[in-house]
């Protein structure tokens, strides 16, 4: 066969320079925007205001006032969910366990949303 | 019966960049054609014709046929003034400026290969600026960004080859 992938302008030493940057950049992306790190802590809003920062290591049920009735989430040493929702298309309940820093849930008709938060914080977004 | 005629004078650069721009209008038209698993992740061998144009006619000429051919390309394709185009264009304005410093690196040690990472790299980095300030206005997007890294490491690594090898053919 005629065509060989044997490439004949080999790479300078400049070039494997920025090709191992960029690949370093690349993996510390990675790390950085994928973070799969336990959460720790449990923050729970309702409309706009904080209702309270829970650890998340621990058995707990807690019953929580929203606008249009009572939430009520569970939590079961380091995951969290909704476990009853007086809202109709019940999102939030089926969202199930979440345990990973980061993740939220939230409950619009209700107006309460659980946020989990890790040692450092990841990306909020919930304020954009 | 009088014919009128408009004549427009052309130099030879003008044909020139024609027949490049009508080469990477092409290839990226012929890209579109290729599913992609995440919009955005694209191989960009149009690319290649920037690039190629750099080393053998300068940098003006370059931005002439990538500007050229993200406007005629979205013609085209039906997506001028869309948010594809904006995109298209945001990436090309933003690796051109890249090359624009990068040309100027030792070619003793840097080739083809180099530019063309830092062109994808660009690239991609003008089409999220974007897509954060106008298109998807919250930090979600985030999560998308190593993978377009990756691609642009991947896709630039490899059309920096293919340069580098039309460049020593000729």
């Amino acid at each position: 066969m005629r065509f060989k992938f044997n490439h004949n302008p080999k790479p300078l030493p400049g070039d494997w320079l920025v090709i191992i940057t960029s690949l370093a950049l690349v993996i510390v992306m990675f790390q950085q925007f994928w973070s799969f790190e336990h959460a720790s802590k449990l923050k729970i809003r309702q409309g706009n205001q904080v209702i309270g920062t829970y650890d998340l290591n621990q058995k707990r049920e807690l019953h929580i006032k929203g606008k249009i009735g009572e939430s009520i989430i569970s939590i079961e040493q380091g995951k969290v969910r909704f476990k009853q929702s007086p809202c109709h298309n019940q999102y939030c309940v089926h969202q199930g366990w979440l345990s990973l820093a980061g993740q939220v849930a939230i409950c619009l008709p209700n107006q309460i949303s659980l946020q989990l938060i890790g040692v450092k914080s990841t990306y909020d977004s919930l304020n954009y | 019966m009088t014919h009128s005629t408009i004549n427009i004078k052309t130099t030879e650069e003008d044909h020139h960049i024609a027949k490049l721009t009508a080469l990477a209008i092409g290839l990226h038209i012929l890209e579109t054609v290729i599913p992609s698993p995440l919009p955005g992740v694209k191989p960009g061998i149009a690319n290649i014709v920037t690039l190629y144009v750099l080393y053998k006619y300068g940098f003006a000429t370059a931005a002439w046929v990538s500007l050229l051919r993200v406007f005629a390309s979205s013609l085209l394709l039906g997506q001028f003034l869309s948010p594809t185009f904006v995109l298209s264009l945001s990436g090309a304005v933003l690796s051109l400026g890249v090359l624009f410093l990068a040309q100027h690196l030792p070619k003793k040690h840097f080739s083809a290969i180099t530019l063309s990472i830092c062109a994808a790299f660009a690239h991609i980095a003008g089409q999220l600026i974007v897509v954060r300030l106008w298109l998807i206005p919250h930090t979600g997007v985030a999560y998308l960004i190593p993978i377009f890294a990756l691609a642009a490491l991947f896709f630039g690594l490899i059309n920096g080859l293919i340069t580098a090898k039309l460049i020593q053919q000729k």
